[in-house]
Formats: structure tokens, sequence, C-alpha cells
């Protein structure tokens, strides 16, 4: 991958000989080290899932949660140091919280992201401080302007997605991924190009879909990248924000979460049925 | 607008004004008398502007002390084209009431100014609210402020209807101001209204020898 950085990957404030913030990129690999979130965007809103690996089985269900609320209408999903990302997530309700405080109305997305990204954009430039190691996803869904979704990495960069993706599966080129047709053999394809292709596929159909069918389709794509070697038990955390909940950010209620989880385990077995070679 | 008088210990005194502000089916009217005097015995400026614009499509009256007024819509003047220009998009209606509130509610120990703040934007259409003295900002689809104010509320009370047409409205306001002026000796000159819709902004001017006469007159 990316060569060792010797003296110049000790602080965030220096620069390699070939113009590279080793620090920052480190940051990006405490991301990818972490269990895949994904978020995409459909017709009437968002939808998160996260792939929340369980350490131990003494943990309560339903702790160490990766999907935050910002304010009402936004929802955040993360990847990376955990007690990073929960920092920036406190970060980002105070800045959603001042906005409406001094303007009356919700934070619009972009503006939001903008504001956060700038903020861990600031801990890339000192040598005092080391950088966020995380990402986010943020989404909102609003009826003037519609479903928005943002991520931001930990060089302080944020873009608009229509569907995303972080952690051990990130997409890194968007562009191949669009060329790609919608019927492909996805046999003895690794793990992450096919977690991009299956994100592809759906750019294509997730412009039409709505939340509910969506839903199963994100839980589908968790369990597929899910490695069932290596990493063992998971919960899936599934979140949304959309026309269906009159724009406010909550979790995936139980019913229907069983239903999409359903939906995807069923799915594998159809895979793992028409598949020749094992992945 | 009225320079407060030494000797007077009244907080919160009324001003010599008639500002006011209506909603009709696609914008809005907003307009004020054009007297200012010292004391309430001279008329210091006959045509003085109290409509202010804070935004393209933005615009506020100012109630109070006339310095503490300016100085406080030139500070939200100056935050609302900030904010457009970081949303990309002009603000909207309430996002610029709710900064004249804050600056009213945060320094209210200092200022005595409130305003009536009205436009148009495209989330919610034309809009007007009231941001009284000590900072509590509100929403009405009509709404009347300053000395004057006092010999109309009955009229606005009776006349006004939501959903009127443009025409229909400009008359209403025309009626009301001059209603006020003609009662209150420290509301007079000309009527300033502005008339914002998605369109945009048109000024309007009566002067005084055109303003309805009622039947006294």
């Amino acid at each position: 991958m990316s060569s060792i950085g010797t003296g110049y990957d000790l602080s965030a404030s220096t620069f390699s000989p070939d113009g590279r913030v080793f620090q920052v990129e480190y940051a990006m690999k405490a991301v990818e080290n972490s269990s895949t979130a994904i978020g995409i965007r459909c017709k009437d809103g968002i939808v998160f899932g996260v792939e929340k690996l369980v350490l131990s089985k003494l943990y309560e269900e339903g702790s160490n949660k990766r999907i935050f609320n910002i304010d009402r209408h936004v929802g955040m999903a993360v990847a990376g140091l955990l007690a990073d990302a929960r920092s920036l997530a406190e970060v980002s309700r105070e800045e959603a919280s001042n906005f409406r405080s001094n303007y009356g109305h919700d934070i619009p997305l972009k503006h939001l992201s903008e504001r956060v990204a700038m903020y861990v954009h600031a801990y890339t430039l000192y040598s005092a401080v080391r950088p966020f190691g995380c990402s986010f996803i943020l989404g909102s869904y609003d009826k003037d302007d519609g479903p928005q979704l943002y991520m931001v990495d930990p060089s302080g960069i944020s873009y608009g997605y229509w569907g995303c993706a972080i952690g051990k599966a990130k997409q890194a080129a968007k562009t191949e991924i669009e060329k790609l047709q919608v019927s492909l053999n996805l046999m003895n394809v690794e793990v992450q190009e096919k977690l991009k292709l299956m994100v592809t596929l759906l750019v294509c159909q997730m412009k039409e879909m709505t939340c509910r069918e969506l839903v199963k389709e994100v839980a589908k794509i968790i369990y597929i990248v899910h490695d069932e070697v290596k990493d063992k038990a998971f919960e899936l955390e599934l979140s949304w924000v959309g026309e269906v909940t009159n724009g406010r950010h909550e979790l995936v209620p139980k019913n229907i979460r069983e239903e999409a989880e359903k939906y995807a385990k069923d799915s594998l077995e159809e895979d793992d049925d028409s598949d020749e070679d094992n992945m | 607008m009225e320079k407060r008088c030494v000797d007077s210990q009244v907080k919160g005194v009324s001003t010599g004004t008639t500002i006011l502000a209506a909603t009709f089916d696609g914008g809005v009217v907003i307009g004020s008398d054009s007297r200012a005097s010292i004391g309430g015995e001279y008329v210091s400026n006959k045509v003085i502007n109290k409509v202010i614009q804070v935004h393209d499509r933005i615009f506020c009256c100012m109630a109070g002390s006339l310095a503490d007024a300016q100085a406080v819509t030139k500070a939200a003047k100056f935050q609302l084209s900030l904010h457009s220009v970081q949303m990309e998009a002009p603000p909207l209606v309430i996002a610029a009431a709710s900064v004249l509130k804050e600056l009213c509610y945060r320094n209210k120990e200092e200022l005595q100014a409130g305003f009536i703040t009205a436009g148009w934007d495209s989330k919610e259409g034309p809009q007007v609210y009231v941001v009284s003295l000590g900072g509590m900002l509100v929403r009405q689809p009509v709404t009347i402020g300053g000395s004057g104010s006092t010999y109309i509320y009955g009229y606005i009370d009776a006349k006004y209807t939501p959903n009127m047409s443009r025409e229909d409205c400009l008359q209403f306001a025309t009626n009301a101001l001059a209603l006020a002026m003609g009662r209150d000796n420290v509301s007079g000159g000309v009527v300033n209204l502005v008339v914002i819709t998605h369109r945009g902004v048109e000024r309007v001017v009566i002067p005084g020898d055109k303003l309805p006469k009622f039947h006294d007159e």
C-alpha cells in the first residue's frame, strides 16, 4: 500500500517530500480498520446501515451505538475510532443547535457538513493535536430540499453522495463504479470490489426506490460485506430519515429491521446456492 | 422618531412613528410614515426613511430609538449577507427576524429598539414577523407599531382579511397609515410603502396631498 513515511510522519504539521501529510493518511487507515457503515440516498429519504461487530457476549444489546441523532432531521453514521466519533457527534449537535438558535430554522445539511468538516480539518494543521480517526456520513431529509447525504473524512473534506460506504469497504473511485453495468457476474470478486459493485447496482435503481425498499437492500449489503471468517458476531444497526418518518431521523422499527434482516439472510442463501466457487 | 427627552424617566417611551406590515395573496406590504420629531414639538425630518432593506426580499421597519434601530439593522444586514453567501441561497425571512431578535434579546439592557420584519422566501412565501423591545419574536399575518398605531387597531381588526389582492392590500395599508397620521401628532409626512413578492420589490411613495381624505378633512 503506501510507503512508510520515515521522519515525515511524526506530526500533522509536516509535509513529506512528495506532498503528503502522513498523519492524515494514518488517520484514514484507522477508519479502514473499522467495520463498515453505509448510507444510501433514495427518492424520498436516507437509510443508514452499520455492521456493528460485537466483541464480547457480555455486551448489552444495542450498546455502543454507531448511529447518532444530530438534530431531529439529521442522522450520522460513523466508522473509525468510536471515541473520536462521539466527540464529533457532540460538535455537530452544537453546530446544529446554534444555527437553530441564531436563524430560527433547521440547519441545511450542506452547511452542517461544511462546518463540521472545517472543524475536523483544523485538527490536521497542528503538531500539538492529532487528526480525528473517524469518518462519518451525515444524512437528512427536508420536504423542500429532499434527501441529502454527505460524508466527511479525517482530512476535513466533505462530499455529497447518492450512496457511500466507509470502513473496511471504503468506496474509492466513484467514476469506475458508475460505468459498471447492471447485470454483472459477482463471482470471484474480493469483498471490497464486491461492495463497490453492489453499491453501483443500487445507484441505478436507488434513485427510484422508496425508503421501505431501500432498507432491505442496505441490510443485504451489510450481510454480504460481513466477513464470517475474520469477524464473528455482529449486530445490524439500521436507521432512516425521510418521508416515511416525516423528516425525523429514527432507528428503523424492530419489525421492519427484522424483516430486512430476513430478506438479507434469504438473499445470501440464494447467492450461496447459485455460486460455483466460494468467495 | 423621537430623541429621548433628558428629563423623561419612563423606559419604553412610545416612539413618534407609525409602522405597519400586512401579508396578501402572493406577497407582503410593509410601510411607515416619514416624520422624525424632537420632543413632540419640532419636526426634525419630514421625509425620513424608516423602511430598511436587510436583504433582497427582506425589509424591516424600525421602532424605538433611531440610533439603536439603525445600529441593529446595520449589524443584521452584515450578518445576513455573510449568512446568505455561506448558504449559497437567499436567507429565509425567519432567519432575518431571528438575527434581529438575537441582537435585541442579548443586548436588551442597552437597547431600545423593536422591529417589524417582512419579506418573501421560497420556503414559506410571504411572512411578517414582529420583534418586540425585549426580544420576543412572533409571526403574524398583519401587525402595526409605533405611537400612531394605537389609533388604528380598530381599523386593522375590522378591515384586514387574509389573502387580499395586491391592490386591496395597498389601499388597506395606505388608509391605515393615513388615519394614524391624521390623529397622531408625531406621525406624518408621506407614506412609504414597499411591496415584496416572488417577482421582486416595488417601492410606492404616496405624498401628503395624495393621501385618502376622510369625512372630516
